[in-house]
């Protein structure tokens, strides 16, 4: 389903160019969990904002479902990033200006897949029925975490990312959000890919990989 | 320490550039419309003074001919008794096809009051006397053709008029006589009196008072609010900047609190930083407003030509206390702009954090708050003007009305939002006016600046539209006869009447004394019955039978200024002079700032008071105007005797063109200010306000889409201010035609409303906000992936 | 009575002749007539004016004793500039007319000024029967035979005090330098100059606290020219004294940055003049005082040992200072020594 080949991107820095991803590859079935570790710098983000879309390699390939991510448009990625893929970062993923109930709903409207029941349903699965009518703000971080996944859920996406989803979050929390965040994407029959620096969360997923200075290793 | 800490607190302005560059911008543009319509009202009445005092006929007294004019032989013999006199010839000489008016002096008989030119120079003087040497200002030199002497420029000569040498002017014109004698100041012991001497003159007393300056005073009034307006909507500017630069810096502050920089010292680094600036931005300001006032001032001099017959300069003179009022208001903007942010930052506690999110993001607690203020100084305005009286009154009035509006429109967008967001259905659509309600805090200086630009352009155009309704309306009344004729005295205004008798259809006598009306000085008409004043003279009130009765004695017709200022309504009783008059009616009497009455011509006959004004007023076909007025200035009237109601009127339409040109270019200028405000305040915007945007853009949205939403945005909020605009605007003109006016000239026109022109704004406001979002949308469209991937990695 | 109206004229006038070249009067004289020596004067038509030369005057002044004991002093001037040599008529003529009329009294001294343009009447100078006149103000011959200048009535006034002066000369009308040709300077430029210092006088004074009734001695002074200064020269002390034993002396020093030029004749009770040259004549300020915020010498030795003269001169008023378009000094004096009598002192080009 997906098949990132041969990835490459360098950063313009202060000392030239610095390059976080050399020659990655990777590929990951319909339905597969995949962790990606690796120390800070290490390139694991990166690679994930490539997958999602949201920038472009300077090498190689990203192949999902039947499209070269590499070879669209910025339209086209952000079209397919609004039906197939959820993102969920490690903060900031809720949009400040509307509600809990608005933000879960918000990106399922845009896929124009939007399911009231299933919100609802998902709401009280991550516990945030008595939140709906808050602000993102009102929240806290835990809270905001299970929103970000609720609203990725409800799109009902082919592939969902997350980068440090609980990176903000105590050990307590964070193993309760990852739990419904896998539980979830099992449901709906995603494929995940989520960024992690903990081997303990990595482990619950099908797959690692870790990345070394911007290189497969291991 | 002291200079480490200020290179540190200004090493701020180097981050962020485009801060700086908008609280100069804003600072120099208030400064600028500030002082340069100053510029424009300053030149307008040096020229007025000048003109008072070309000839100084403001201080001096003079001889003019009963009939005809005073022949060299007379001036001779009025010399050798001794008279201090100095001759003058005054003509008209045509200059391809425009006419100039020409004035012949002696400039070795001048009397140094009245010496319009300076012949100080090289050889000036012996040109000027014996090779023929015309003075005339720019404008009129450009006409002058090359077969005429040459020519001298200068500006201390109004337009249209040229001075040379009486050998010179007696070639020109064509005569060896003049049209009158200009008497010194001081005269020798033991003279002859004229009145033996040269029974057939005239002493004319000098011309007292600046009529024209009293006349143009509601035009400067107009100019100066503008002036004013504008300035406040660039304090706007200059208040948000300021504010966001204190805000930012607030870790900063508290660093160098912590290593110990005391807090005064703090305080006096933040206040020299700000006259550092406004030191800069003002003298930006003042050279921008020279530039405002160059461009602006040929309009404005046609308007005050046409409109008042006052003759001001087109070019612009530099004034050394104008640069430095300039400065002035800038720094004392910058004060009035920077003092909430430097009195936040010396009652802050050390240790409090930084907030420039929440200097954007205001709770609706705090819009609530603002609106409740706001709308209580709207409620005072509406005491005031229920209760209120005089012009500082109506000024403060002017002012509640406008800042509470300004202070209720965060909330009312607020709340205009949240209503449209119950018709949205697509997560678009909720999510765009969600966010828009979200920008109204930190966009609400801006837009509030934008309010007060859209209402002044309303408010000032309604009443200067409303006043050409009324005033070309009152004109065609006022002046229903063709020609309007002033004899010189008794005698002259006798030969006038025998003259024009058979001649005219209809000879109205129309006299005057100058008395005391209701204890205040003021002109008591006399006139004769007539259908012409029975069918067209403006009556604003009056008793039944009016003009039967005035006629009759009854009664006496009293303008409005003096209804207004006595509280008379028809039926009251009146004092003219010593006499009491029941008032039958009132008359509107644009432009007059004195009070005046009119009674029947026997009446005023009867009081046994000098009568100081013989006019007529004749009605004829108008096809014999030419013909009568050469029968009247052959019989030796003066051309300026003599007024044609056609010519009068048809400046006074070209006239209030030319006024909308001037009040257009202000319109278009405070507004372009509003949008300046708007443009920074979105660009400062734009970076804060990426997290908001970033997981939209995750979600699937491009950055095109989401910058053409941000364009989106910004005119939907100048819309809606817009919206809220058009009420305050008409408040204004309301204010300003039926308070300010009122106070300031004693007369109120009645309002007109011009929904076409509301239209004209309303677009011209979309333009404008579209234009500023331009930039900050393009910036949002462009912008790296990494900067706003980096949203989701950084801390806040 | 010197050159004084000469630098008078050119501040007047002089910034634009300047512009024709005449920025040292001495220097040329683009067409205006140059006096000559050996032309022989004739009269009356020399106590008319001369339109072909650049500048004339008729200066008259008057030591006066008033009826109530004081001293005091009358100056009445025309001067005529012709901007170009032509008498032309009308408004185009270009000769112009400046009067000035100076009243001295011991506390006071009042100043008038006329301007007029010549060619319409309202100033101008007739040799017979002799009138010279400046709007109302006049000198007229009233001589009834003999020369036209020999009995003159003059009038004058001004804002605050007016005079009329009957004159009668008691002595013939005398040259000046060479039979009338008069030179002004050791580079040889030149006036012609002649005068009548044997006026006696009597008349009225009309001054703000009422009418004054005085007499005493006159002297009027003849001078055109178009040429007559040196371009160094800064200014100059004119001295016209009436001796008690009936002569007059006429003394002139013309300061320059090279010193001073001095001139003087002797005109003995009979009428003869003995003229002096450069250095016969010594001028010392002996008491300088502040007039119009400028320092000026207003007490003087003057010497002329070739007659036996050296006197001391004091001032009627210090304070004689003419306020005019181009301002000096001019004002009536005593003097002892030894010899004794009243006259007149101009000072100019005190800064």
């Amino acid at each position: 389903m997906l098949q990132v080949e041969k990835l490459t991107k360098t950063y313009p820095s202060e000392d030239g160019q610095q390059t976080v991803l050399r020659n990655v590859s990777l590929a990951l079935a319909a339905g597969e969990s995949l962790a990606l570790t690796g120390e800070s710098g290490s390139g694991k983000s990166t690679l994930l904002t490539l997958v999602a879309g949201l920038d472009q390699p300077d090498q190689g390939a990203i192949r999902f479902q039947n499209h070269d991510l590499t070879q669209m448009d910025d339209a086209g990625r952000a079209d397919l990033r609004r039906g197939e893929i959820g993102v969920i970062f490690q903060q900031f993923n809720l949009i400040p200006s509307l509600d809990v109930a608005a933000n879960i709903a918000f990106h399922a409207r845009l896929a124009e897949r939007a399911d009231a029941a299933w919100c609802a349903a998902l709401a009280t699965r991550l516990g945030l029925e008595a939140h709906l009518a808050r602000y993102p703000e009102q929240l806290s971080g835990g809270q905001q975490q299970r929103v970000a996944i609720a609203r990725t859920l409800a799109a009902r996406p082919k592939l969902v990312l997350a980068d440090e989803p609980t990176g903000n979050l105590d050990e307590d929390s964070s193993d309760t959000v990852l739990d419904l965040l896998m539980s979830g994407v099992r449901e709906t029959g995603a494929a995940l890919l989520m960024v992690t620096h903990s081997l303990r969360q990595a482990d619950k997923l099908d797959r690692r990989l870790h990345l070394s200075h911007g290189q497969v290793s291991g | 320490m002291k200079r480490a800490a200020f290179s540190a607190l200004i090493s701020h302005w180097r981050k962020h550039p485009i801060q700086l560059v908008s609280l100069l911008l804003g600072l120099a543009l208030a400064t600028a419309l500030w002082s340069g319509v100053q510029a424009i009202n300053a030149e307008a009445r040096a020229s007025y003074d000048r003109a008072a005092g070309v000839l100084g006929q403001d201080e001096l007294q003079r001889l003019e001919p009963r009939a005809g004019t005073i022949s060299l032989a007379q001036y001779v013999a009025i010399r050798r008794a001794g008279w201090l006199a100095s001759p003058v010839m005054d003509g008209a000489i045509n200059l391809n096809g425009t006419r100039a008016r020409l004035i012949g002096i002696d400039p070795l008989s001048t009397p140094p009051q009245s010496s319009p030119v300076d012949l100080s120079g090289d050889g000036d003087l012996q040109a000027f006397v014996l090779d023929g040497l015309l003075f005339a200002h720019p404008e009129t030199a450009a006409q002058i053709p090359a077969t005429l002497p040459p020519v001298r420029v200068t500006d201390t000569l109004t337009p249209g008029l040229i001075i040379t040498d009486l050998s010179t002017a007696s070639d020109l014109l064509q005569t060896d006589s003049f049209a009158r004698l200009i008497l010194a100041p001081q005269q020798s012991v033991n003279l002859r009196p004229l009145s033996e001497l040269a029974p057939d003159l005239l002493l004319i007393a000098p011309e007292e008072g600046n009529d024209i300056a009293r006349l143009t005073d509601s035009f400067h009034l107009n100019l100066t609010a503008f002036g004013l307006l504008s300035f406040g909507v660039g304090l706007f500017i200059v208040h948000a900047a300021i504010g966001l630069a204190f805000e930012q810096r607030r870790p900063l502050f508290r660093t160098l609190r912590a290593l110990g920089l005391r807090k005064s010292t703090l305080l006096t680094l933040l206040a020299t930083e700000l006259f550092a600036l406004a030191v800069i931005a003002g003298t930006l300001g003042v050279a921008l407003g020279y530039l405002v006032a160059a461009a602006l001032l040929p309009d404005v001099a046609a308007t005050l030509r046409g409109l008042y017959g006052a003759q001001v300069s087109g070019a612009l003179t530099l004034n050394p206390a104008w640069w430095l009022s300039g400065l002035a208001i800038a720094l004392l903007g910058t004060a009035v702009a920077g003092a909430q942010s430097l009195w936040r930052t010396a009652n802050l506690p050390i240790l409090a954090p930084a907030q420039p999110r929440a200097w954007a993001i205001a709770s609706l607690k705090s819009l609530k708050r603002q609106a409740l203020v706001g709308a209580g100084l709207i409620a005072l305005s509406a005491v005031l003007a229920g209760y209120g009286s005089g012009l500082t009154t109506g000024f403060v009035l002017l002012g509640c009305l406008l800042v509470g509006a300004a202070l209720t429109l965060p909330l009312f967008l607020h709340v205009a939002l949240n209503f449209a967001s119950k018709f949205s259905h697509t997560a678009l659509s909720d999510w765009t006016l969600a966010d828009t309600r979200q920008q109204v805090p930190g966009l609400s200086l801006a837009l509030m600046a934008l309010l007060l630009a859209m209402a002044a352009n309303i408010g000032v155009g309604t009443m200067v539209s409303s006043f050409r309704v009324t005033f070309t309306g009152w004109l065609d009344q006022r002046l229903a006869a063709q020609l309007y004729v002033t004899a010189r005295d008794q005698a002259e205004a006798t030969d006038l009447a025998r003259l024009l008798d058979g001649e005219v259809d209809a000879l109205l006598p129309i006299r005057y004394i100058e008395a005391q009306i209701e204890g205040a000085p003021g002109q008591i008409y006399g006139i004769i019955d007539d259908i012409t004043y029975r069918e067209n003279w403006p009556l604003l009130a009056a008793q039944p039978d009016v003009w039967n009765r005035l006629a009759a004695g009854d009664g006496a017709l009293v303008n409005e200024q003096l209804a207004l200022r006595e509280g008379l309504d028809p039926g009251d009783p009146v004092t003219l002079g010593t006499a009491q008059f029941t008032v039958l009616g009132v008359y509107s009497d644009y432009g007059n700032p004195r009070g005046e009455a009119i009674v029947s011509l026997d009446q005023l006959g009867a009081k046994g008071a000098p009568i100081q004004g013989f006019n007529f007023a004749l009605r004829l076909p108008e096809t014999r105007v030419d013909e009568v007025t050469n029968l009247l200035t052959t019989a030796g009237l003066p051309a300026r005797n003599i007024r044609d109601q056609a010519a009068i009127k048809a400046f006074s339409l070209d006239v209030f063109e030319r006024t909308f040109t001037v009040t257009g270019a202000l319109n278009v200028l405070t507004l372009g200010v509003a949008a300046l405000a708007l443009l920074t305040s979105l660009l400062t915007l734009s970076t804060m306000r990426l997290p908001q945007l970033a997981p939209v853009w995750a979600m699937g949205l491009t950055r095109a889409k989401l910058a053409r939403l941000e364009l989106l945005r910004a005119i939907i909020l100048a819309a809606l201010t817009a919206l809220i605009a058009l009420p305050v605007g008409l408040a204004l003109a309301w204010v300003l035609l039926a308070i300010v006016n009122v106070e300031a000239f004693g007369w109120r026109l009645p309002m007109t409303l011009f929904p076409s022109d509301w239209i004209g704004l309303f677009i011209a406001a979309l333009i404008a906000a579209a234009l500023s979002a331009a930039w900050p949308a393009r910036r949002l469209a462009t912008r790296p992936a990494a900067d706003l991937i980096k949203v989701f990695a950084h801390e806040r | 009575m010197s050159v004084r109206p000469l630098i008078l004229l050119f501040w007047l006038w002089g910034t634009a002749l300047a512009a024709q070249g005449f920025a040292g009067l001495g220097t040329d004289a683009e067409g205006f007539a140059i006096p000559q020596r050996g032309t022989e004067l004739t009269f009356p038509d020399d106590h008319g004016a001369h339109p072909d030369y650049r500048i004339e005057w008729w200066y008259l002044t008057a030591a006066l004793q008033g009826e109530d004991g004081r001293d005091y002093g009358v100056q009445w001037t025309l001067f005529r500039s012709a901007l170009e040599p032509e008498t032309g008529t009308g408004w185009d003529t270009p000769q112009l007319w400046m009067g000035h009329a100076g009243i001295t009294t011991p506390n006071r001294h009042f100043v008038a000024e006329r301007l007029a343009r010549g060619g319409i009447g309202q100033a101008g100078v007739t040799a017979a029967p002799f009138e010279a006149w400046i709007d109302d103000w006049a000198m007229t011959s009233t001589a009834t035979g003999g020369d036209q200048l020999d009995a003159l009535t003059v009038t004058a006034r001004g804002m605050e005090a007016a005079y009329t002066l009957d004159l009668a000369a008691t002595g013939p009308l005398v040259f000046q330098g060479d039979l009338g040709y008069s030179v002004k300077s050791a580079s040889g430029q030149a006036s012609y100059y002649y005068s009548q210092p044997f006026y006696e006088v009597s008349g009225e004074l009309f001054l703000p606290q009422g009418p004054v009734r005085v007499t005493g001695k006159a002297w009027l002074d003849r001078e055109w020219s178009s040429q007559p200064l040196a371009e160094d020269q800064t200014g100059w002390d004119w001295f016209s004294l009436h001796l008690n034993d009936g002569a007059k002396l006429m003394g002139f020093g013309l300061r320059s940055n090279s010193g001073v030029f001095t001139s003087a004749t002797y005109v003995a009770p009979d009428g003869t003049p003995t003229p002096y040259g450069d250095d016969a004549l010594t001028l010392t300020p002996l008491t300088l005082t502040e007039v119009a915020g400028r320092t000026i010498p207003t007490e003087w030795r003057v010497q002329l040992p070739a007659q036996g003269i050296d006197v001391t001169t004091t001032p009627t008023n210090s304070q004689s200072w003419m306020d005019t378009l181009f301002p000096y000094w001019e004002g009536p004096l005593r003097f002892t020594g030894t010899h004794s009598g009243i006259g007149y002192l101009e000072m100019t080009g005190y800064e």
